[in-house]
């Protein structure tokens, strides 16, 4: 499945290609996911080893603000995650022996850039309904697979 | 001569959620107790909410997360007592280390006829056997340089 959010929460785009169990319904459920990441990147800011100084939990974190994680792991799925300087966030649940997919995230945001963000209809904010942006997308996920 | 460590923290949580024992090996941010307890409480719940995210059945929980300076691995036990390291990033081995301090914590602190379930952990023998479990899984230290 695929996901992408813009900075507000907004889920701007959410494709599925093989989904044997949904528990929720599709608007909880993408509702669930962002909290999810929201709170993941809160804890890994403030988990992170490296950096001495470090903000309170729960404060709401600027993109590139702080460490962020890539990628999370459980023994049925794997989930990749990107955040774009514009707070635009790109999800990927693929099977757990997938590799490292933080190319082919960075790939999908440029796709989104091409046929998105360019195309003169489409207002920031709402959902993705461009046709070339499916159609590129559906092509690259199949070589990927 | 700096000595690098492999592991940065453990931390071990009850069924419940709630941090049981939290050891630092050497990261730059030391955190506080209330810090370490909220940080235990927002990963019990990540890893219960990671289950309803499955695309599939049988999901239990986040097993590996992976960010730009750390990485942190997690095992759960049948009883729901988790175990999780923050070390750092693609080191190998971390589940084997992960089930020899199951072993040192069912060998030392649940046969311990002093210790009640669920309570913050206070075994001598544990911790010096967990240091030294940890120690070991140091990267070569070459002397002379």
């Amino acid at each position: 499945m695929m996901y992408v959010f813009n900075r507000n929460g907004v889920c701007l785009l959410y494709r599925e290609w093989h989904r044997p169990l949904k528990t929720l319904d599709s608007q909880q459920d993408q509702k669930l996911m962002f909290g999810v990441l929201f709170s993941l990147k809160s804890f890994t800011t403030k988990m992170d080893p490296i950096s001495a100084e470090k903000g309170s939990l729960g404060v709401p974190l600027l993109p590139g603000q702080g460490c962020s994680f890539h990628s999370f792991r459980t023994n049925t799925y794997k989930l990749s995650f990107m955040e774009s300087p514009s707070g635009v966030k790109i999800i990927l649940v693929t099977h757990p022996k997938c590799g490292d997919l933080r190319e082919s995230l960075r790939y999908i945001y440029n796709i989104y850039v091409e046929y998105v963000m360019k195309n003169p209809l489409y207002a920031p904010g709402t959902a993705i309904k461009c046709e070339l942006f499916n159609t590129k997308l559906d092509q690259y996920i199949r070589t990927i697979v | 001569m700096a000595v690098t460590v492999a592991v940065y923290s453990l931390f071990i949580i009850n069924k419940s959620g709630g941090l049981i024992f939290y050891k630092d090996y050497g990261s730059a941010g030391r955190m506080d107790t209330n810090d370490s307890l909220r940080l235990a409480s927002l990963w019990h719940s990540m890893h219960a909410i990671s289950q309803q995210l499955s695309p599939t059945v049988g999901c239990s929980g986040i097993e590996l997360l992976q960010a730009d300076t750390f990485d942190l691995h997690c095992f759960q036990s049948l009883t729901g007592t988790k175990f999780f390291v923050v070390c750092e990033p693609g080191r190998a081995n971390m589940e084997a280390l992960l089930k020899a301090i199951y072993e040192l914590y069912t060998d030392f602190v649940l046969k311990n006829p002093f210790y009640e379930m669920e309570m913050p952990i206070r075994c001598e023998l544990f911790d010096l056997n967990l240091s030294q479990a940890v120690q070991r899984d140091r990267p070569p230290v070459f002397p002379g340089r």
